[in-house]
């Protein structure tokens, strides 16, 4: 028995062929679509590390079916996250192991979407749904005002309004030991 | 995993129908339900999802409810608001938080953003968890639960749905339709004890919805029991509704103890009856005293 859905993951139609009607968006995006940005920790939508936007909103793709998806609009690490967000998170130590960094940077994405300028009360409310076992967060609520600082003045810079539509972050460059169809980049690891 | 497939040309409609039905109405999705006994009905998938990704279900078919109109949306209805019960926690926040303060309260406590974007409240009363955030707020307002099957529609009331840890009146046949829950008329609290303050699913929890016209106390307790429970008792004290005077120490040290008597805790891993019995007490003796003290920057 088979089920054949498209979907669009990061700008992109895809084709996913499943066998189950219960797979999740995170399954299919790892195991049938070679897009690994959203990472496989808990899966029972506790950790936050395969957050991704599902026609814009923040979910966990772990505790989506791919079923619901079809003709949907999802968007991984890899097509979410505006570059001064990114830029952020590597200026200010955000990172350590690094695992839970594309869910982080997905939700601050989903967050600066929203909300141009957070306190911190407001970034720790929205990233309460990402864990991370090695920073202790100060320096990601830290690359938060750092990331919501460089877009307002972009945004200033170019008269745009205070938000703009997400994602404006650079196409990645393909990487050739990669798959065909395979769209990782090293923003989002090899885990 | 298994992606060859020897046949190319194997996905048939039919097939794919067979495996995940889309319905778009009520009726269609009952029909379906009721023609393929076992399929899983899934919203938000916060909690199916997770029985499969860990094994503990199976499923062969499943019914996705998120196409279905009727139940993402809500509607006032006079007295009361008529939510969805595909309607996801993060629209009652956004909302309702005016008309249901309760039930809205208790929706920005559960799990994270993430969560609250998906999960439903039709999925907190199917699931039945004696646990759940929603249900404390319903019981306390007095909250029905429209229930759809190919028969028809019934109406429970909350106070009657649960039966058990994880078990309801909800019938391997039915799907809940809509949560019918009163407009707010009077003060409302919400109060849940948890380890983290964020995602965090609650040792215990409290609702308390006052009506100061009718002069009459709802009080709903939540994972302190097998099933959600009304404090039927606390909920007949006598309160200075007059306005004779101020909401004296002796009542707020009975509503206390009264909510810790209705609560039938175990001791679990995520605390002991005890500490539950003795933190419900204080949830409610907090929870009256705000909504007094809310009541009275109302009257004066």
């Amino acid at each position: 028995m088979r089920l054949e859905l498209t979907l669009l993951v990061d700008g992109e139609a895809v084709t996913a062929v499943l066998d189950r009607p219960g797979e999740s968006l995170l399954r299919t995006l790892r195991e049938r679509l070679g897009r690994t940005g959203a990472k496989n920790a808990c899966e029972q939508g506790e950790c936050g590390s395969c957050t991704v936007l599902l026609d814009g909103e923040a979910v966990v793709s772990c505790l989506v079916a791919t079923a619901q998806c079809e003709g949907r609009e999802v968007r991984t690490v890899a097509g979410a996250v505006p570059g001064e967000v990114r830029e952020a998170f590597a200026a200010c130590g955000a990172v350590q192991c690094g695992f839970c960094t594309p869910g982080l940077l997905v939700s601050v994405a989903d967050l600066l979407g929203r909300n141009p300028d957070p306190a911190d009360a407001e970034i720790r409310e929205a990233l309460a749904g990402n864990l991370c076992r090695c920073t202790g967060y100060e320096k990601i609520i830290e690359a938060v005002h750092r990331a919501a600082t460089a877009r307002t003045a972009e945004n200033t810079h170019t008269g745009a309004p205070g938000t703009r539509p997400l994602p404006p972050s650079p196409s990645p460059e393909k990487d050739p030991t990669l798959p065909h169809g395979c769209d990782s980049v090293m923003t989002e690891g090899r885990t | 995993m298994n992606t060859q497939l020897k046949d190319p040309n194997d996905v048939s409609v039919g097939r794919t129908k067979e495996m995940f039905h889309r319905p778009t109405d009520i009726e269609e999705a009952v029909s379906c339900l009721a023609a393929h006994p076992g399929a899983v009905p899934i919203a938000g998938g916060t909690d199916v999802m997770v029985g499969v990704n860990y094994r503990r279900l199976r499923p062969a078919a499943m019914i996705d409810l998120t196409g279905v109109v009727e139940l993402r949306e809500w509607s006032d209805e006079g007295d009361a608001i008529r939510i969805g019960a595909g309607v996801p926690y993060a629209r009652i926040i956004d909302d309702l938080g005016g008309v249901l303060p309760g039930l809205a309260a208790a929706s920005r406590t559960v799990g994270s953003p993430q969560i609250r974007n998906r999960g439903t409240l039709g999925g907190n009363l199917a699931t039945a968890s004696p646990a759940g955030d929603a249900h404390p707020p319903l019981l306390a307002a007095g909250a029905k639960v429209e229930i759809a099957s190919t028969a028809g529609r019934r109406t429970v009331p909350a106070a009657d749905f649960y039966t058990g840890p994880k078990r309801s009146v909800l019938a391997e046949s039915e799907l809940i339709a809509a949560v019918i829950v009163p407009k707010a008329a009077g003060p409302q609290q919400f109060l849940k004890v948890g380890n983290r303050g964020a995602m965090v699913i609650s040792v215990c929890s409290f609702a308390l919805s006052l009506d100061v016209e009718g002069r009459a106390v709802g009080a709903g307790i939540g994972s302190a029991g097998p099933t959600p429970l009304r404090a039927t008792e606390a909920e007949s004290i006598e309160l200075p509704w007059d306005k004779s005077g101020p909401l004296g120490d002796e009542t707020v040290e009975r509503f206390g103890a009264l909510v810790a008597e209705a609560a039938r805790p175990i001791d679990d891993v995520r605390g002991t009856a005890a500490y539950r019995r003795h933190a419900l007490a204080v949830c409610a003796r907090r929870a009256l005293l705000r909504a007094w003290k809310e009541l009275l920057c109302d009257w004066n």
